[in-house]
């Protein structure tokens, strides 16, 4: 096993392309527990924590663009957490204090857990996902960058180098239900963003990936005033129950399918009102 | 399979030799250069036990991987004081009754440490939050936010004094 | 009121504290630098590192083991199975039924069944790899009714059945009028002590015998059980206690104990062993799992007259202490309330499930939580308010248990009632005054808004016996020495977290009057302490070193009235002096001692108990603590999530000899409790385990601890050497069902089981 840690994004890419197989690591957070417990082994591991380009955003007025490096104790804080309060949000439920300082949104969107805590977010953002190589860049959306659990189309040699996501211009937020207070995996999660007019929503470890619902994203669209911030219980229940229906959720031992079916749907309800206030 | 690299450890450059390059840094501080005062139990961040600080930032030394620090400063509970006195945190830690089995303790005054540096009067909430990455399974957490809470009284008087 | 409310620090802090102070941990400059040594500190030069091949399956035949890859493995220095056990292949508390290594077949998922030895823990975990057991997989029995009913076929030579005792007492044929009944059950708890299992084992030249650093409940029993797998004589292993990382019952067990030592023994090198998380979720014993069915009957005024009961603790594969849990529950049915006749039907069964023994409440956090759950349903069946149902059956000294034992221990169990209902509740409405989503139901993930939750309140009071049981001859010895104005103690008792290292201190200081106290080593060179367990060290080892002392003040009298011309029982200890209670002598003990060296050692046996009878009747426990606890929680009833506010308690504690340490026992035994009602259990799927880390078995954090209230009661337990009762245990175990208790207030649902998942509030 070697370890490699660039200082600049050409050697990380440099090291990549040499090693196209090599294993990225960045905060640590999700690989070292493997490596800890003896379930991964890996030859090559470029280090990418201390590559500059990664740790910077840069924010235009409507567009804000993460570097992959950039920890979840940052976007937990201003001034990112005033641009993108439901990532902001996302980002305090992120395991522990000490894991918000070193995992990084590029390793969320690298390890592509459905349970990963800022990935509904981003799917809701529409995010765009910037892949770069030795020989080129691409930008791929969030829907097209998550194939499943911890599948992307990341390819061999490719880094994640930022993500790119509108900054707020209407409510965000984000609802996450676990067993504990604090510290805990997703057993169902929702973002909700009202941008330009449209509501946007999507969910977490209620699926391979982390789904829209376009059905209830229409009909809140359509019904809700966006002036006054009205929006019916009727529509909301309707909502709530279009995205529990879209909904494609698993048993496993931490919860049920049908509860987490049933918890997703009164999360995006809850969510609605919370940016709609008046019936 | 194994490589000499240096290690900024409490001021210190250390050289960590006949390492297997994927050892966490939790496993390098203990076992390489004797530094037991970290602590592991879990080694997937979820206790905080082996909480250090690495370029200023409170972590899990479980989940960095020890080859991939070289050069960063890090700080452990040997080095947050001067040695043979404790400090303030550690001091009222042992005053209030913050300690019982001691396994957490380490984890948590780095913790504090870090909270109080950055917010040096905490709500209780705030401290709750602020801790709640360091599990503690003997005292139910009560005496160690009294603990937290006489250090920021204390330090808030000591400003006020000067 | 109560004599001592909530505020640890209102008693003198002052160093170095006598009895009744809340004097400071001895060792706690060390563990908040971190130099303290906790096993899986230890080292020494030239070690090796040992691990543990596991079994993967819940009950299987071993086919064949092939050692041979591990052994190619480079750096590998020793790899063992039961082949190589020289002494007795199995061990276990109470009967030795568990093999050290798995032979003929393996009987849960994480049974040890090969070690190994070697330079690097990644080399250890290769050379596990390279290990091939060939197994036939076997049904496994993981439903304990089977083991009941004996439809299953034994699992063990020793049959499926560990123990089945009956309580039969009073009139039979009671019924009603006011009957009510529910089935209860608890899931597997797991202790999670923070300090992993961990051990060094360093042989004698020539492999003659062997020194070995752990941490344990008990010494001198994991010695007794380690010499006898090696096949050593008792003295040829010597036990030196490492740093305890917490116990709460795990440790009681052998877990690596024996492996570290063969390793060592074959390599004649230091060995260190350390679990991770995940193996020491399979590697030590558990809380049982329990089914109880419970039916009260009482007059009309919900005056109790029968209790019926029938307890499955599902004991898992070997028998470690499931007779005495299986005791220890069904003689606690009836709670601290009168009540003169009862049917009790109790089984510990054998399963494929993980092993169960020890955990702090042992056998009585489950019987608790079914009798509490029925006393609120008798209160509204009788239309009774919970603490009035409960004031009206409460037990007092003198009352007689299901068992035929009279309760000689104060036992103010009214008294706990009426004030636990005087103590303060939550000043914050729901969601606290600022209205943060964070403090609600759901925490950080910001779930619910303060319409989305309701409040409940719950109440439960507990009785625990305290020391072990069943004409066990339990005792604890101290030793301590005087000379120069310091008194040097020696014991065995293992100090796990709990602080009798400072309890030690604070007898020695006030029986001795001095002020410098040495501790010295933990270690087998001295006779047994005990367990660390049942709530008994400051009874016990609290009374040895008690005793202890008075022989030593004794003969510091005798010289002092020699040396004066006095008589030696009218002098006393008054501070640091010797003084004549009828004369002027004053003098102090430093001075009055030079030149003198004393040692005395002391044994303190408590009153022998006796066998339960074929109907459950006997004298079968030493002495009894009781609690009282009130849980105040927000739910959120449509996400089935609770957030614990406030948990109030009043506390029997005949005396606290240091109220900060008490304090410290009562938020800590809370914690474990709440943590059983809302969120702990080891989950098992035929008996595969899916929740072994603490990613998904969830400990309460900061932010799911309640505040806690605390009241206690100090009437000093006569039998009691110190007046003290051990205060560990009862916290625990009437916490969990007020807890339950108050969802069920907020949500109106009849809530049976433990952990309450949201599942069982939502559906």
């Amino acid at each position: 096993m070697s370890v490699f840690v660039p200082t600049s994004l050409d050697d990380a890419l440099a090291a990549l392309a040499e090693s196209p197989d090599a294993t990225v690591l960045a905060g640590g957070t999700d690989l070292m527990v493997e490596f800890n417990g003896g379930h991964r082994r890996a030859d090559h591991v470029v280090v990418v924590n201390r590559v500059p380009e990664l740790r910077t955003w840069q924010h235009d007025g409507a567009r804000l663009r993460l570097g992959a490096g950039v920890t979840y104790a940052e976007i937990e804080r201003e001034p990112i957490a005033a641009w993108v309060p439901a990532l902001a949000q996302a980002a305090r439920t992120v395991g522990s204090p000490q894991i918000r300082h070193a995992a990084t949104i590029g390793g969320n969107v690298g390890t592509c857990s459905p349970a990963g805590d800022g990935l509904p977010v981003l799917a809701a953002l529409d995010a765009e996902i910037e892949l770069v190589a030795a020989d080129g860049l691409r930008t791929v959306r969030f829907a097209d960058f998550m194939l499943g659990p911890k599948r992307t189309v990341r390819r061999p040699g490719e880094l994640i180098s930022a993500i790119t996501v509108p900054v707020a211009d209407g409510y965000q937020g984000y609802s996450k239900v676990g067993v504990r207070n604090a510290m805990v995996i997703a057993t169902a999660s929702v973002a909700i963003a009202v941008q330009h007019g449209r509501v946007a929503n999507a969910h977490g470890s209620v699926g391979p990936t982390n789904l829209r619902c376009p059905e209830a994203e229409a009909l809140a669209t359509s019904r809700a005033d966006m002036g006054t911030g009205h929006l019916s219980a009727e529509v909301i229940a309707e909502c709530s129950e279009l995205v529990r229906a879209a909904s494609r959720p698993i048993d496993d031992h931490r919860s049920s399918a049908a509860y987490r079916r049933h918890a997703v749907g009164v999360l995006a309800g809850r969510q609605l009102r919370r940016a709609f206030p008046h019936e | 399979m194994s490589e000499i690299y240096s290690l900024y450890v409490n001021g210190v450059r250390r050289d960590v030799r006949d390492a297997w390059v994927g050892e966490s840094l939790l496993f390098v501080l203990r076992e390489r250069l004797g530094l037991m005062g970290s602590k592991g139990a879990c080694e997937q961040g979820e206790c905080g036990s082996c909480s250090v600080m690495v370029d200023g930032e409170l972590v899990c030394s479980c989940l960095v991987l020890a080859a991939g620090a070289v050069g960063q400063p890090i700080v452990t509970i040997e080095g947050i004081a001067p040695e043979g006195a404790p400090s303030d945190v550690q001091q009222a830690f042992v005053t209030a009754g913050a300690v019982q089995c001691g396994f957490c303790t380490p984890g948590l005054i780095m913790a504090t440490h870090a909270l109080l540096e950055r917010s040096p009067d905490p709500t209780e909430f705030e401290i709750r939050e602020e801790l709640s990455g360091n599990i503690c399974r003997c005292t139910g957490y009560g005496r160690i936010i009294d603990a937290v809470q006489r250090v920021a009284v204390a330090r808030r008087a000591d400003g006020d004094a000067s | 009121m109560t004599d001592t409310l909530v505020t640890p620090t209102t008693r003198s802090n002052t160093q170095p504290g006598r009895l009744g102070d809340s004097a400071l941990r001895p060792d706690g400059v060390a563990k908040v630098q971190g130099t303290f040594q906790f096993s899986g500190d230890v080292s020494a030069d030239g070690f090796l590192w040992g691990a543990t091949l596991r079994s993967p399956h819940p009950y299987a035949r071993i086919v064949r083991i092939d050692l041979s890859g591990a052994w190619r493995v480079a750096g590998v220095e020793s790899v063992i199975t039961a082949a190589d056990v020289p002494g007795k292949a199995t061990y276990g508390l109470i009967s030795q039924d568990q093999p050290v290594f798995a032979s003929e077949y393996v009987r849960f998922v994480g049974e040890p069944v090969a070690a190994v030895a070697a330079d690097h823990p990644d080399v250890c975990r290769r050379a596990l790899e390279a290990i091939v057991v060939e197994y036939e997989v076997l049904e496994p029995l993981v439903e304990p009714s089977l083991a009941v009913d004996g439809s299953f076929p034994p699992i063990h030579p020793d049959g499926n059945v560990i123990r089945h005792q009956r309580i039969v007492r009073g009139d039979q044929s009671i019924e009603g009028p006011i009957v009510v009944e529910g089935t209860y059950e608890l899931g597997m708890q797991d202790q999670a002590f923070l300090g992993l299992e961990a051990a060094l084992a360093v042989p004698d030249p020539g492999g003659a015998g062997v020194e070995l650093h752990i941490a344990t409940q008990w010494l001198h029993e994991d010695r007794k059980q380690i010499a006898a797998c090696l096949g050593l004589a008792e003295d040829e292993v010597r036990l030196v206690l490492g740093g305890v990382g917490g116990a709460f019952g795990a440790r009681e067990d052998i877990s690596l104990q024996v492996h570290t030592c063969l390793l060592a023994l074959r390599t004649l090198r230091p060995v260190r062993m350390a679990y991770s998380r995940h193996e020491s979720f399979l590697g030590h014993v558990h809380r049982h799992p329990c089914r109880i069915t419970m039916r009260h009957h009482a007059d009309h005024d919900g005056r109790l007259l029968r209790v019926e009961a029938t307890f499955v603790f599902d004991g898992g594969a070997y028998a470690s202490t499931s007779s005495a849990v299986l005791i220890n529950g069904i003689t606690h049915a009836q709670g601290p309330y009168r009540c003169d006749s009862a049917t009790v039907d109790g089984w510990a069964v054998r399963t494929n499930n993980l092993p169960c023994g020890a955990m702090r409440g042992f056998g009585v956090v489950q019987a608790c939580f079914a009798h509490e759950a029925q006393m609120d349903k008798l209160a509204a069946a009788v239309g009774l308010e919970p603490l009035e149902v409960r004031l009206l059956n409460a037990m007092q000294t003198g009352d007689r248990l299901i068992t035929g034992q009279v309760v000689e221990s104060v036992a103010p169990v009214a008294r706990l009632i009426r004030e636990l209902g005087e103590l303060p509740l939550p000043s914050e409405p729901v969601g606290g005054h600022d209205g943060d989503p964070m403090r609600l139901p759901g925490g950080a993930g910001r779930t619910a808004d303060r319409g989305d939750v309701v409040r409940g309140i719950g109440w439960a009071v507990s009785i625990k016996n305290l020391m072990y049981s069943e004409a066990f001859d339990d005792y604890s010895t101290a030793r301590v020495r005087l000379a120069d104005g310091v008194a040097t103690v020696k014991f065995a008792t293992a100090e796990v977290g709990q602080g009798f290292v400072t309890l030690a201190a604070q007898i020695a200081r006030t029986v001795l009057g001095v002020d410098d106290v040495v501790l010295d080593q933990i270690d087998t060179h001295i006779g047994s302490a005990g367990s660390t367990s049942a709530s008994r060290q400051t009874w016990m080892s609290g009374g040895a070193v008690d005793g202890a002392c008075r022989l030593v003040r004794e003969r510091v009298f005798e010289h002092v009235a020699a040396r004066f011309d006095l008589e030696d029982y009218q002098l006393a200890i008054d501070g640091t002096d010797v003084i004549d209670t009828v004369g002027d002598l004053r003098i102090s003990v430093a001075e009055a001692t030079v030149g003198l060296e004393i040692d005395e050692t002391f044994e303190h046996h408590h009153r022998p108990t006796e066998d339960l009878d074929e109907l459950g009747q006997g004298n079968c426990h030493t002495a009894f603590a009781f609690a009282a606890h009130r849980a105040v929680v927000d739910v959120d009833p449509v996400l089935g999530l609770v957030k614990v506010v406030q948990v109030a308690t009043v506390q029997d504690v005949g005396r606290a000899l240091n109220p900060l340490s008490v304090t410290g026992q009562i938020e800590g035994g809370i914690a474990q409790g709440v943590g059983l009602a809302v969120m702990e259990e080891i989950i098992s799927e035929r008996g595969i385990v899916k929740n072994a880390s603490f990613t998904d078995y969830l400990l309460p954090t900061f932010l799911d601890m309640p505040d806690v209230v605390i009241g206690l009661v100090e009437e000093p337990e006569p039998q009691a050497p110190l007046g003290a009762k051990g205060v560990g245990e009862p916290p625990t175990v009437s916490s969990t069902p007020a807890v339950v208790a108050a969802i069920r207030d907020a949500i109106g649902k009849d809530l049976v089981r433990v952990p309450v998942r949201p599942t069982d509030i939502v559906f």
